[in-house]
């Protein structure tokens, strides 16, 4: 049943193709059919899940010769990034409902990249993988530079050739993994129980690992996140920090650390007091979590500080991914959910809310707008969501974060001091945009007379669901993780991480 | 070994002979029956002719599978020749029925004669294992190009594409000659078994290297590899669009699969058989290969013609698919013939649109501004065929690099740092190919709408569906050349 999210995405999409002429109306409406029916594929799956379990949906013979097979399954870490895939498609297409512009093309892209992604999270064979990976990159180049703004063309092509570097890393590690296995299978149930030597899994581990990891937004190759995420119309920039970097991410941990677990091994030496790939990755993922948030301290545009912030909180991702411990393995899990749908609130308030009424996304010429009386739903939308950010307890942000510190003390007492520095530097960039943005902080001018406040339309109904949608998701797992951790722990005890939990396990 | 006599010849070319006769035929359709007509009768009369000789030649190869050889390996009927003949033959088709919306000469009967001439040479190429052969059906080959080339008589372009072209080609096959004459001499015979058998049996020898160098550079030229490529902008911006689409498509897979059959059957140990092993000529193809993906790839970037950089990708592909002879196994073989089909496929497809746009006048890139809005249906065709060219899945481009890369790396694991090589040269190509998507899709214009003919359309659009069909369903075209290549003794 829920391979039927790709098909039924990848079927509105060949809708919107074949009539490019369609009113902008139409296409919107079969975007919204589209995305809703495979979040509630989705949510019916997860409510019929027994978590622990690995449920196969198809598994059919493709390519004989090579042992490739259209196999697709989920387990429960699977099911969370489909969840948080449907839910910030939905709300994306929401904050889409203004496009007029070539809308049907619009959406058509946009249902590729939702169908190619749920293809990712959805497939078990490392070869379907990457199809579906690879897939994703050209809707984004796109969506980006056709319907995007500062320095669209420029951005766009550096996320599609940043993104296709990177899978070409994955791909070397994709083609060595089938001639080290004899050809047989690329089946990632098998692959995942394979003695692969140690030599092997020591180059292969950090290529496919940074190979995801650039498009998680892991520092210093990150630098494709801010641009992209600026230049992107807003339904895109939501896929991209929403969904886009959790493919990353997810590949971290479903390709390069599920099969290659011995890569994180320990060296036989020592460089600059690092000894494995993991400690070298750990702090990468601690530089970006302090370095991402510092920048966005100091940016003037609006969107770059979320673009920033979004450096900084994937790097809770990866360095929660690094512990190796149970907790910041769920902690990271957890934090990709709630950072696609933060970050995506975050953008929408930005790109659809602010820009798209204020033409302007410069802090300084905000502050004299007092946008917080001109429209107070986007203020309060932007206050929920900083504070969902920043990880104020009763937010998802705040169980993600607090388990990936507890994790990482447990790994590196230190860095959990640093990556908790990262986070009261968050606190300050978040405030600091707030109060600029909404209410006139740090204004020199008097509050202008009341046109440009009249001037602004309101804020509409489809934006108000979509808005809600994501702060129902991050209030509830705030309130109640366990909703996610049953899904996700269980899967990480399950025997395809064996590998990992022998390895350094606490 | 089947007796050598006339009717026997006849029987087992009996393909390479329709071809041949239709050639004639189309000549005298054209200068008896339609002469003083309009020229879109012209082109009817001679395309149907054409076509309908093809459709026979391809019906005698699919009905009648007929191995055997003949005459010292002259001619050798396996099922993988017929089955590369059909495609051969398939794609002259596909070049015809694009040349008859064209107005770029009078001369209608000639154009066709010419081209399948050009394909029996193609035919006879890729079913002989005779070294003698082989030259000869090369020359026939690349004079018909030539004279190809040059059809466009209003341009001056066109006659000094052909110029470069012939001497190049005039060079390389005097090279090709003075190698296949070392061989000779160094074995005493110009059938490849026995040539594999004398130049294998001892260590490599000054001489063999020439010859194998001369050899390379003959073949070299022919797929338009690096450093032997110096003609194929020219060729490609030059020449009418269906006889570069010719040169891009089908003369590649006839000179690729010769090249592998030769390097494997007439150079490495094993004779006679395709054998994993390391052959003497790595090295040599290895710098072949690295020169082509860097070359290729990196010199396209600076293309503002959207056919010169189509020229430069090819001497980028030309790399890629040299890493399937180096495998030199018959899964490398496999993925060669997989690669190389379908790369012609998309380039075809590519040339196909430009056709359709002739009336345009296209040549920049950025000419191509906005088609999206004005030709919505070849802007889509041309999105597939870029991106599978560009090796993005789930079309066919992509699948063919997997299984080349992962063959090449199989057969001999020190290929790995080439295969990292041509891997991240894919990453630049994704570059060029995208900045032409850019226009066509990003970029608007005030153009009109675009009428192409629905014929083009139709094939065009026939092209991009085998490219996605064949990436998404790689088994239609693996399993063929599988069990073709069953036949081939391990």
């Amino acid at each position: 049943m829920l391979a039927w999210t790709i098909y039924i995405s990848f079927i509105g999409a060949a809708i919107l193709m074949l009539r490019p002429k369609a009113s902008a109306r139409t296409a919107r409406v079969v975007a919204l059919v589209a995305s809703v029916a495979t979040l509630a594929l989705v949510i019916i799956a997860t409510i019929r899940f027994t978590p622990g379990e690995l449920l196969t949906i198809t598994k059919v013979p493709w390519i004989p010769s090579l042992g490739i097979e259209y196999h697709l399954a989920v387990d429960g870490i699977s099911l969370v990034v489909l969840l948080l895939t449907g839910i910030v498609g939905v709300a994306g297409v929401l904050f889409s409902w203004n496009v007029e512009k070539r809308a049907a093309e619009f959406f058509a892209f946009y249902l590729v990249l939702i169908g190619a992604v749920y293809g990712v999270f959805l497939s078990f064979d490392l070869f379907l993988f990457f199809v579906f990976y690879e897939l994703a990159i050209i809707p984004k180049y796109f969506l980006i530079a056709i319907w995007g703004s500062t320095r669209r063309e420029y951005a766009a092509m550096k996320l599609a050739l940043y993104s296709f570097a990177g899978s070409a890393m994955v791909l070397i590690g994709i083609i060595a993994t089938l001639v080290e296995t004899g050809g047989k299978t690329l089946n990632l149930v098998e692959l995942a129980r394979y003695p692969f030597p140690l030599h092997f899994e020591m180059w292969v581990f950090p290529l496919v690992f940074v190979g995801f990891a650039i498009l998680a937004g892991m520092w210093p190759f990150h630098t494709w996140a801010p641009t992209g995420h600026v230049a992107a119309p807003t339904a895109a920039s939501m896929l991209l920090a929403g969904v886009i970097m959790k493919l990353g991410a997810y590949g971290c941990l479903r390709v390069a650390m599920m099969l290659f677990p011995a890569g994180m091994g320990a060296w036989s030496f020592h460089v600059l007091g690092l000894s494995s790939w993991r400690n070298l990755f750990a702090v990468l993922a601690l530089i970006g979590i302090v370095y991402g948030a510092s920048v966005a301290l100091v940016q003037r545009d609006f969107k770059f500080v979320i673009g920033y912030s979004s450096v900084s909180h994937m790097g809770f991702v990866l360095l929660g991914l690094m512990t190796l411990t149970q907790t910041g393995l769920g902690g990271a899990v957890v934090q990709m959910f709630s950072h696609a749908v933060i970050a995506s609130l975050l953008f929408a308030v930005v790109g659809r809310m602010v820009y798209d009424r204020t033409h302007t996304r410069f802090l300084n010429e905000l502050a004299p707008m007092r946008l917080a009386h001109a429209i107070p739903f986007a203020a309060f939308t932007f206050v929920i969501a900083a504070m969902a950010s920043i990880g104020l307890p009763g937010f998802s942000g705040f169980i993600a974060e607090f388990e990936i510190i507890i994790g990482t003390w447990q790994a590196w007492p230190v860095l959990a001091v640093l990556a908790a520095v990262g986070i009261l530097i968050g606190i300050g960039f978040t405030w600091r945009a707030m109060d600029k943005a909404f209410f006139g902080g740090g204004a020199t001018a008097e509050p202008q007379p009341a046109a440009p406040h009249a001037a602004l339309p309101p804020i509409t109904i489809p934006e108000k669901i979509g808005a809600l949608i994501l702060i129902a998701s991050t209030v509830v797992v705030g309130v109640y993780p366990r909703l996610l951790l049953d899904l996700i722990l269980p899967a990480l005890n399950s025997p395809l991480f064996d590998g990992l939990r022998k390895g350094a396990w606490r | 070994m089947i007796p050598a006599t006339a009717f026997n010849l006849l029987r087992y070319a009996l393909p390479e002979v329709i071809v041949a006769v239709t050639g004639l035929a189309a000549l005298t359709v054209d200068l008896a029956f339609t002469q003083g007509r309009r020229n879109s009768v012209r082109w009817a009369a001679a395309g149907l002719t054409a076509c309908a000789g093809c459709v026979a030649a391809i019906l005698v190869l699919l009905l009648r599978p007929l191995p055997g050889a003949l005459a010292d390996g002259m001619l050798v009927v396996t099922p993988l020749t017929q089955m590369v003949q059909v495609v051969l033959v398939a794609f002259t088709i596909l070049v015809a029925l694009l040349a008859v919306n064209s107005d770029f000469t009078h001369h209608i009967g000639e154009y066709l004669g010419v081209i399948l001439f050009a394909t029996a040479g193609m035919m006879v190429l890729v079913s002989t294992q005779n070294l003698l052969v082989i030259f000869a059906s090369l020359e026939l080959l690349s004079l018909s190009l030539y004279i190809l080339t040059a059809f466009d008589k209003r341009s001056p372009r066109s006659s000094e594409a052909a110029l470069k072209y012939f001497l190049f080609g005039g060079m390389a096959a005097s090279f090709f000659l003075f190698g296949i004459s070392l061989l000779y001499g160094l074995s005493g015979s110009i059938e490849l078994g026995e040539v594999a058998a004398a130049v294998t049996s001892h260590p490599i020898t000054p001489l063999l290297a020439v010859a194998m160098v001369m050899i390379v550079t003959g073949f070299g030229f022919k797929v338009a590899a690096a450093p032997f490529h110096l003609w194929t902008p020219d060729a490609y911006q030059g020449g009418p669009t269906p006889s570069a689409g010719l040169v891009a498509s089908s003369s590649k897979i006839a000179s690729f699969f010769v090249f592998a059959i030769v390097m494997a059957l007439g150079l490495s140990a094993e004779a006679g058989a395709l054998h994993p092993s390391t052959a003497t000529w790595t090295p040599l193809l290895v710098i072949v290969a690295t020169l082509s993906l860097v070359i290729g790839n990196l010199a396209a970037l600076a293309q503002t013609s959207f056919r010169r950089l189509l020229a430069y990708s090819a001497i980028g592909h030309a790399g890629y698919m040299l890493l399937g002879i180096l495998a030199n196994n018959a899964n490398g073989l496999r993925a060669l013939v997989y690669y190389v089909i379908t790369y012609a496929l998309a380039t075809l497809g590519a040339f196909g649109v430009l056709a359709a746009l002739e009336k345009e006048g296209v040549d920049q890139i950025r000419d191509l501004a906005g088609l999206a809005r004005r030709a919505p249906f070849l802007s889509f065709c041309l999105l597939v065929f870029l991106l599978s060219l560009a090796g993005i899945p789930p079309l066919s481009g992509f699948f063919g690099k997997f299984y080349v890369f992962s063959a090449a790396y199989f057969a001999d694991s020190g290929l790995l740092w080439l295969v990292c090589l041509a891997i991240a040269m894919s990453v630049v190509s994704l570059y060029y190919y995208l900045r032409v998507l850019k226009q066509v899709y990003v970029r608007d214009s005030e153009g009109e709408p675009i009428a192409t003919p629905l014929l083009t359309r139709i094939v065009v659009g026939f092209m991009a569906l085998l490219v996605v069909a064949f990436g998404c369903f790689p088994g239609l075209l693996l399993n063929w050349i599988g069990s073709a290549l069953a036949t081939i003794p391990h």
